[in-house]
């Protein structure tokens, strides 16, 4: 199917979506499917600890609409770096690389970890800075299409009060994108759970 | 590459992808938000960026599913099932080449096993077939796998539902606002009306352009054939610089 665009030429359609079911893992993280890892897997590692900023660790889990942890899910990760700039030029071997993925192991009883840096600040278009935060989108089993977060954190409560994109979020639903700082073992975690349904469902962005 | 130069994207078509909620696909009922998306009217650099992997260096035969599960050692065969090569070009929605993106695929075995701890299915693995691949981009935005033809599988959503063969196809593409994952069936294959999760395309010429195509001019005489599929992602608009904003 196609439409036309304003200058005469052809436009087409996307290439629809579909799940990404229940054994993404074979594709995107083999060692939770069982299978031995490549060189260069892309995984939970996003900064190793020689990466400028603050090392921290992101543990989650997601849940559905019936209180159950969904345990095959695939979570991605795309931030900026300690100084608040994307770096776009994927490289396994950088000690920052800004992007990750995660799945829970056999074992983790679906809870997904991430290890990075603190993201600095990014600049929005209106020239505000925006808090940090780190973009998540989320692949399992019955979910047809994506879905796209945020997780801000919870120790960064001015920088949260001032983003300009954060405080467009309906005040009653903003805390469901704030992950809580809790006592890790060598540095700072921060626990975010996301509801894909209910009173505390997270807020999903269409972009 | 600059930082200030954000390409924004056409907006995303939600009624031509899947809903959410699609109930005859019985898992989706319980991970289908409520909710409505919030839309961004403003799309900042964390939406309008996402990794390229131009400089990503894979291995030799990450896109070769016929070889790269064999290490080498005492597994010295070929996978069983019909050699296939599935190639096409990654391009945006006005026709433009997608360079130096990332495909990921996955899939079955001929058998309709994959090789996953959680699939329990009666079909034998194969110990040749891995079942992944991976690939970027050339700069004309074609990719290529060399795989067998998956087979179809059993799943449990009604009591008789069956997967039409099919690949699952991962693309990064210019930012995490064109990122896609989706599936590849086959032409001429009996069950793509009749599964659920087919069905949660509404509309047929959806379904369509996720059928890849026998191309007997692409195939390799006494030894491949090949199916064309190409992907599209959401079209880059014009380019701003923040900095002017
Ligand atoms: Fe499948």
């Amino acid at each position: 199917m196609t439409q036309p665009t304003e200058d005469g030429g052809l436009m087409y359609p996307e290439s629809p979506s579909q799940t990404a079911g229940p054994y993404v893992h074979i594709g995107l993280a083999l060692e939770v499917a069982g299978l031995p890892p490549r060189d260069d897997e892309i995984g939970p590692e996003i900064a190793t600890p020689d990466a400028e900023g603050e090392p921290v660790e992101i543990v989650g889990r997601v849940i559905d609409g019936n209180g159950d942890t969904v345990e095959g899910i695939l979570v991605e990760a795309w931030q900026a770096d300690a100084n608040g700039v994307y770096q776009t030029d994927y490289r396994a071997d950088r000690a920052f690389r800004g992007f990750g993925r995660s799945a829970p192991g056999e074992h983790d009883a679906g809870e997904w970890s991430l290890h990075t840096i603190k993201p600095g600040r990014v600049p929005h278009p209106n020239g505000d800075a925006m808090a940090p935060h780190i973009n998540l989108m989320l692949f399992a089993r019955g979910i047809n299409i994506h879905l796209n977060t945020r997780l801000y954190f919870d120790d960064e409560a001015d920088a949260n009060a001032a983003c300009p994109f954060l405080t467009r979020v309906p005040p009653s639903r903003r805390d469901t994108l704030i992950a809580t700082r809790e006592n890790g073992s060598d540095k700072p975690r921060y626990r975010f759970e996301i509801h894909l349904q209910g009173p505390q469902e997270t807020v999903f962005f269409d972009f | 590459m600059a930082q200030n130069d954000h390409t924004a994207f056409v907006m995303r078509d939600r009624g031509w992808h899947p809903p959410a909620y699609a109930p005859a696909y019985k898992t989706s009922v319980a991970r289908s938000p409520q909710q409505a998306l919030m839309s961004l009217q403003t799309p900042t650099a964390s939406e309008l960026t996402g990794p390229d992997f131009d400089n990503f260096v894979l291995g030799p035969v990450d896109n070769d599913l016929l070889l790269n599960f064999r290490p080498g050692t005492d597994r010295d065969g070929l996978p069983i099932g019909e050699r296939i090569i599935v190639y096409g070009r990654v391009v945006d929605q006005y026709n433009k080449p997608v360079p130096g993106t990332l495909v990921e695929v996955w899939q079955a075995n001929a058998g309709g096993r994959y090789r996953h701890k959680k699939d329990a299915y009666m079909a034998p693995l194969d110990p040749n077939f891995g079942g992944v691949g991976r690939t970027v981009t050339d700069a004309d935005g074609w990719y290529r796998f060399r795989t067998i033809k998956p087979g179809p599988y059993p799943w449990p959503n009604d009591v008789n539902s069956w997967r039409p063969a099919h690949i699952h196809v991962s693309v990064m593409g210019p930012s995490i606002s064109t990122r896609l994952i989706t599936q590849l069936y086959f032409e001429g294959d009996p069950l793509i009306p009749l599964c659920p999760i087919v069905n949660t395309l509404n509309d047929p010429e959806a379904v369509d352009t996720l059928v890849a195509r026998l191309d007997k001019a692409g195939s390799r005489p006494m030894d491949s054939l090949a199916y064309r599929f190409d992907i599209v992602t959401r079209g880059a608009l014009q380019t701003y610089f923040e900095n002017q904003g």
